[in-house]
């Protein structure tokens, strides 16, 4: 909400010790603003909203290696239909948020329910949820990428007793994506874990009394008390996490380190193919125009999803 | 009495869930020929460490790392403070809309913004340079939103008081606002400094002179150079993860003393 209360009443009788002349108080106060603003509206126009709108016009243009512009109207959007490594990526992305967003989900939740309440060493225990990710996401690219080494990584030799210390999780094209979602939920969790710790603060205790006193148990007093209140955090954690595995660092650091989008594309993700695109092979237009599709997904996907759950309140009926 | 299940099983998922980052830290100490074994060294060595900071130039990409997140963490907190200040305290036309079009750049990041990005920058002269890394890097919605938050919390008698001693706007920001903001600066700085120490993509794209690599770069880098060398990959990523765990471990302190403070207010 942009609303704040307004300012009290100023004292009848104020000593205005630098009355500047011709000027009101109300002028100054809205220059002093503008002032205040400034660097940070600019560096935004500059570096965020002015790239937005140029990507939309680039869009409609092939640029060469050197920096030329030639206009070829709806050319780059029409080479989209026909581009099947595209099509693979998309679905790249579709399957890894389809996967990473409720299992991040389940597994952040169940970790704030068992932190929620103190136990010993519970600092502890918070903090190692957290800590992979403070580490970068190059390093933990290279991380998994050692423990999974085929048949000499730390993973093999522990599976080798179970008879799976030949499987390649990141050479096999249809275990790598599986892969990337189990890292990224890993490195993930502890920040989820800590957005419903707070969500958590919310939940009154008393209600919860009030629900055992009546006889809930366990289950009933997640299902019909802690379970409604937190829809507001459920609701920030789905679309923070959805933006995110579409469009987030975890979309391009990690798999450019683990896998470079391999083996065989299973694991290119539409920020990497445009990262490729647009710096591998130079097609900087093309590329543009795959971001304005990237955003207009983002969009109807933020959309639906305010739409669906009107703004995540879930109104009840 | 009964020991309980499940603080005992939130221990040991703790511990599995910091077992791949003490794995690492502890083969990076095992002679080249040791990494792959299970368990400990059979002899502890810092020669990997040694290697990685003396044969490649990774204290050059930590210096270059610490130039970076240090200034953008500081431009970008004063920058943000002083927005912050303004729309939470002040009465200006279109305060709406400035507010609104700020937050809706939260949705956009870098990935999206990739490719456009790079060519402003390019126009602006910023490839391969120092500013190139820090300046776009400033620019974040996230902060600002945080602190106007936290502003909108602090009791206006206290800016009154100054107002009265005739303080001008700028002074009420830097010696009202600012001191009270303290705690909130402290565990913004904690997030910016490992968010730029991190970052991959943006320097990735902006900079091709080895001399301005930053350590994240030069890590990644190790990759192809050092194909199976995992010692030496693996001592470059524990000095890369070094400062931002003892970051988080300091910043974490500073956390809870800001909470214990106002919660004793």
């Amino acid at each position: 909400m942009v609303t704040t209360t307004a300012p009290p009443a100023k004292p009848m009788a104020r000593v205005r010790a630098k009355p500047k002349a011709g000027m009101t108080r109300k002028r100054r106060e809205a220059l002093a603003a503008y002032a205040f603003l400034a660097p940070d509206t600019i560096g935004l126009l500059i570096f965020v909203a002015i790239p937005m709108v140029l990507a939309f016009g680039v869009a409609f243009f092939k640029v060469d290696g050197f920096g030329n512009y030639s206009y070829v109207g709806l050319a780059n959007y029409k080479l989209m239909a026909g581009d099947d490594q595209l099509w693979a990526s998309l679905r790249v992305t579709a399957t890894y948020v389809v996967a990473f967003v409720p299992i991040a989900f389940v597994v952040s939740f169940a970790l704030a329910m068992l932190v929620r309440n103190h136990f010993k060493g519970i600092s502890w225990v918070r903090s190692a949820f957290f800590l992979p990710n403070v580490v970068s996401l190059v390093v933990v690219g290279l991380i998994w990428q050692f423990l999974l080494v085929d048949k000499r990584g730390a993973l093999s030799k522990l599976l080798a007793p179970l008879g799976l210390g030949d499987v390649s999780f990141l050479g096999t094209p249809s275990l790598a994506l599986g892969t990337y979602v189990v890292i990224s939920v890993w490195f993930l969790m502890g920040y989820q874990m800590l957005v419903f710790l707070a969500g958590l603060k919310d939940v009154p205790k008393e209600l919860e009394d009030a629900a055992q006193i009546d006889g809930a148990g366990s289950w009933q007093r997640f299902r019909y008390v802690i379970w409604p209140l937190l829809r507001p955090t459920s609701f920030f954690v789905v679309v923070n996490s959805t933006i995110g595995a579409v469009t987030g660092l975890q979309a391009f650091d990690l798999v450019f380190v683990l896998t470079k989008g391999g083996p065989a594309r299973a694991t290119s993700t539409v920020v990497l193919y445009i990262y490729e695109q647009a710096f591998t092979f130079n097609n900087m237009g093309y590329a543009a125009a795959l971001t304005t599709m990237v955003v207009a997904i983002l969009v109807v996907c933020t959309g639906l999803m305010f739409g669906f759950t009107r703004g995540g309140r879930f109104d009840e009926d | 009495m009964k020991i309980r299940f499940f603080p005992i099983l939130a221990h040991v998922l703790a511990i599995i869930a910091v077992a791949p980052l003490l794995w690492i830290l502890i083969s990076a100490l095992k002679p080249a020929e040791d990494v792959f074994n299970f368990g400990w060294p059979s002899t502890w060595t810092l020669d990997n460490l040694q290697y990685v900071l003396l044969k490649i130039p990774m204290p050059r990409f930590m210096v270059n790392s610490a130039i970076v997140a240090v200034t953008v963490t500081v431009v970008a907190l004063f920058f943000h403070s002083m927005a912050a200040y303004a729309l939470a305290r002040l009465r200006f036309p279109g305060r709406g809309i400035i507010f609104s079009g700020i937050m809706s750049t939260l949705l956009v990041s870098l990935p999206v913004i990739l490719v456009p990005l790079f060519l402003v920058a390019k126009q602006l002269g910023l490839l391969d340079s120092y500013a190139g890394l820090i300046v776009p890097s400033i620019f974040h919605a996230f902060g600002i939103f945080l602190l106007r938050q936290y502003y909108l919390n602090i009791p206006r008698e206290l800016e009154e008081a100054a107002d009265l001693d005739g303080c001008g706007y700028w002074r009420r920001y830097w010696s009202v606002i600012l001191p009270l903001s303290r705690p909130v600066l402290a565990s913004l700085s904690v997030l910016f400094f490992l968010a730029n120490w991190n970052a991959f993509l943006w320097p990735l794209t902006i900079t091709r002179n080895p001399d301005l690599r930053v350590i994240q770069l030069g890590v990644s880098g190790m990759q192809g150079q050092y194909a199976s060398a995992w010692n030496l990959i693996l001592a470059a990523a524990v000095i890369a993860a070094i400062p931002t765990v003892v970051v988080f471990v300091a910043g974490q302190r500073r956390l809870v003393d800001a909470m214990k403070t106002t919660g004793l207010k």
